[in-house]
């Protein structure tokens, strides 16, 4: 009985969480023929006609690749910088140690919001708004990504690396060929945050992008809706694309997020 | 702990990429914030010194005092739902049953679409003619649409709706954690004593996990008090009717953009954001290092 009201209760919680995304895809499959207003669940005549549409209608796919091409490189940087300037504070003893520390640890203040502005004139300082790499730069290597990858390498037995030394390995290969295979749990809870973040990051893009052939995803769908407004069907079929990636991603990777948000929320 | 020996600007290489990006697009910006707040620059560029004239124009704008109550309001409506649904939920999903993994999963969805899909998603629901009025319809309870997105204070309460939705998933995880640390034998020493669900909950629970819940608090004020994108696009970027529904970030993206922007106005409203997420964090840390005296 006990057992049933929970069963219940999580099913409630389901149908909150999940019947918006249902919902979206409904209509996204629904044909001309058939009314969008309707409280029908299941498409009378199922079509993938709206993501033909959506495509004439925008160049969703041109959208999809700057996403994808933003949040690729996002990724790569992330991985490789936060993993190098981690290591160095973790594992190497210098002057200026704590100072570096310091920088990382102000970034982590600092807004994006109250920064938005004078971010914009940098870029434009650089010649770089209205360009994909303008969008790329600022979270380019995350300061708190630096102090996640630190709290890995520190979490590490030095012993490993010890006997590295003796054997005459030098920083970069003890970095590279022991810290890194060992750390590259948490590597991995970076790359999909910074994928995740990237690919869904809508204020940034929004104020240094101003031609839609360089628009990522979010700012195009936007677009999309302010344009096609009257058009449920296609802003519908528009963000199950935007959406479905990530669900796949994430349903294959969930124990690494759910550890992503763990080790972020008790840091951030 | 430090092992080997290494060259003197070894570190510095390792961290050369790192400092760069943090310090050329997050501390210089924020330095740059910090002087034009105090100039009456403009996107053009240009700008002189005006000491507090910026600030002394936001005392008599309205739109700032709009956004600000718009800001204030959103934080202080949406931390409390978020510190209380998510812990019930994590509670539900935190005994191993069959499937429970399924369902965590799925409560997870809303946190990792983006705030566009997801505004978007409730743009529909939410329509005139949208499902929620059909079905708000259909059951009698209306009978006329009820302008969720229309109204200058529904689109706010629909923009918080949304946010608390998107922002179950996450806290749910962050209870979920605490929640494995919670002595078992309190529950049992509890249940011994007679103590029902109920009151274990509130003897033995919650305050085991109150640091957690401050910390919750504090995630959701800070981020609640950052709204832009959940109320741009239930508005259709308009920000509600005649603006009355415009956040302070939202303020800031129309004053400090585009070829007519005032980039020092803009600043100033920065440094104003700035300035209470600074002193919402630092009440959070007070709160929790009250905590640990107790």
């Amino acid at each position: 009985m006990k057992r049933v009201a929970r069963y219940a209760l999580l099913l409630l919680v389901l149908a909150i969480t999940i019947g918006p995304f249902l919902w979206q895809l409904s209509t996204s499959l629904k044909g001309a023929g058939e009314d969008v207003y309707a409280p029908v669940f299941v498409p009378s005549d199922p079509t993938l006609a709206n993501y033909a549409g959506v495509a004439d209608a925008v160049p969703v796919w041109t959208f999809a690749l700057n996403s994808l091409l933003v949040a690729v490189v996002n990724v790569v940087t992330n991985c490789v910088g936060a993993s190098m300037a981690g290591y160095a504070l973790a594992r190497l003893r210098f002057r200026g140690r704590r100072l570096a520390a310091l920088v990382f640890a102000s970034g982590i203040l600092v807004p994006f919001e109250v920064i938005l502005i004078s971010l914009f004139l940098v870029m434009r300082s650089f010649d770089l708004t209205n360009t994909l790499t303008a969008v790329v730069l600022p979270g380019a290597i995350g300061a708190l990504n630096v102090l996640l990858m630190r709290n890995a390498f520190l979490a590490l037995q030095p012993e490993v690396e010890e006997a590295a030394v003796i054997d005459g390995a030098n920083a970069w290969q003890r970095f590279w060929r022991i810290a890194v295979p060992s750390a590259r749990g948490t590597i991995l809870v970076v790359a999909l945050f910074s994928f995740m973040f990237s690919w869904d990051d809508f204020l940034w893009p929004l104020v240094v992008l101003s031609d839609p052939d360089k628009y990522t995803l979010t700012i195009g769908l936007a677009y999309l809706q302010g344009t096609f407004f009257q058009n449920q069907r296609l802003v519908a079929a528009g963000t199950i694309i935007a959406v479905a990636p990530l669900i796949v991603l994430f349903i294959s990777l969930q124990k690494h997020f759910f550890r992503g948000v763990g080790e972020g929320a008790i840091k951030g | 702990m430090s092992v080997g020996h290494h060259r003197s600007y070894t570190p510095w290489l390792f961290l050369l990429p790192g400092l760069a990006v943090v310090i050329t697009f997050s501390l210089v910006p924020f330095v740059n914030m910090l002087v034009l707040a105090f100039t009456n620059a403009t996107a053009l560029g240009g700008g002189r010194f005006t000491g507090f004239a910026n600030f002394q124009r936001m005392l008599d704008d309205p739109k700032f005092w709009v956004a600000l109550r718009n800001s204030s309001l959103y934080l202080v409506c949406i931390v409390p739902p978020l510190v209380v649904l998510p812990l019930l939920i994590a509670l539900l999903v935190q005994k191993k049953l069959p499937g429970i993994t399924f369902f965590r999963t799925a409560f997870f969805t809303p946190v990792i679409a983006s705030a566009v899909v997801v505004g978007l998603i409730w743009t529909w629901l939410l329509d005139s003619q949208g499902l929620v009025n059909t079905v708000l319809r259909a059951l009698g309870w209306v009978s006329r649409p009820v302008p969720f997105l229309t109204d200058e204070w529904l689109l706010l309460f629909s923009a918080m709706l949304v946010t608390v939705w998107k922002g179950l998933g996450y806290y749910m995880i962050i209870y979920l954690a605490a929640l494995g640390n919670v002595p078992a034998d309190l529950h049992e020493a509890a249940q011994v004593d007679g103590a029902g669900p109920i009151r274990r909950f509130f003897a033995v629970t919650v305050p085991a996990l109150r640091p957690t819940m401050v910390l919750v608090a504090a995630l959701s004020a800070v981020n609640g008090f950052r709204v832009f994108s959940e109320i741009y696009l239930l508005s259709g970027g308009s920000g509600g009717p005649g603006g009355a529904d415009t956040s302070l970030v939202m303020l800031i993206q129309q004053t400090g953009t585009g070829l007519t922007g005032n980039v020092g106005y803009a600043s100033a409203l920065s440094l104003v954001l700035f300035v209470i997420t600074l002193g919402l964090l630092l009440i959070t840390l007070r709160l929790n290092r009250r905590e640990e005296a107790l």
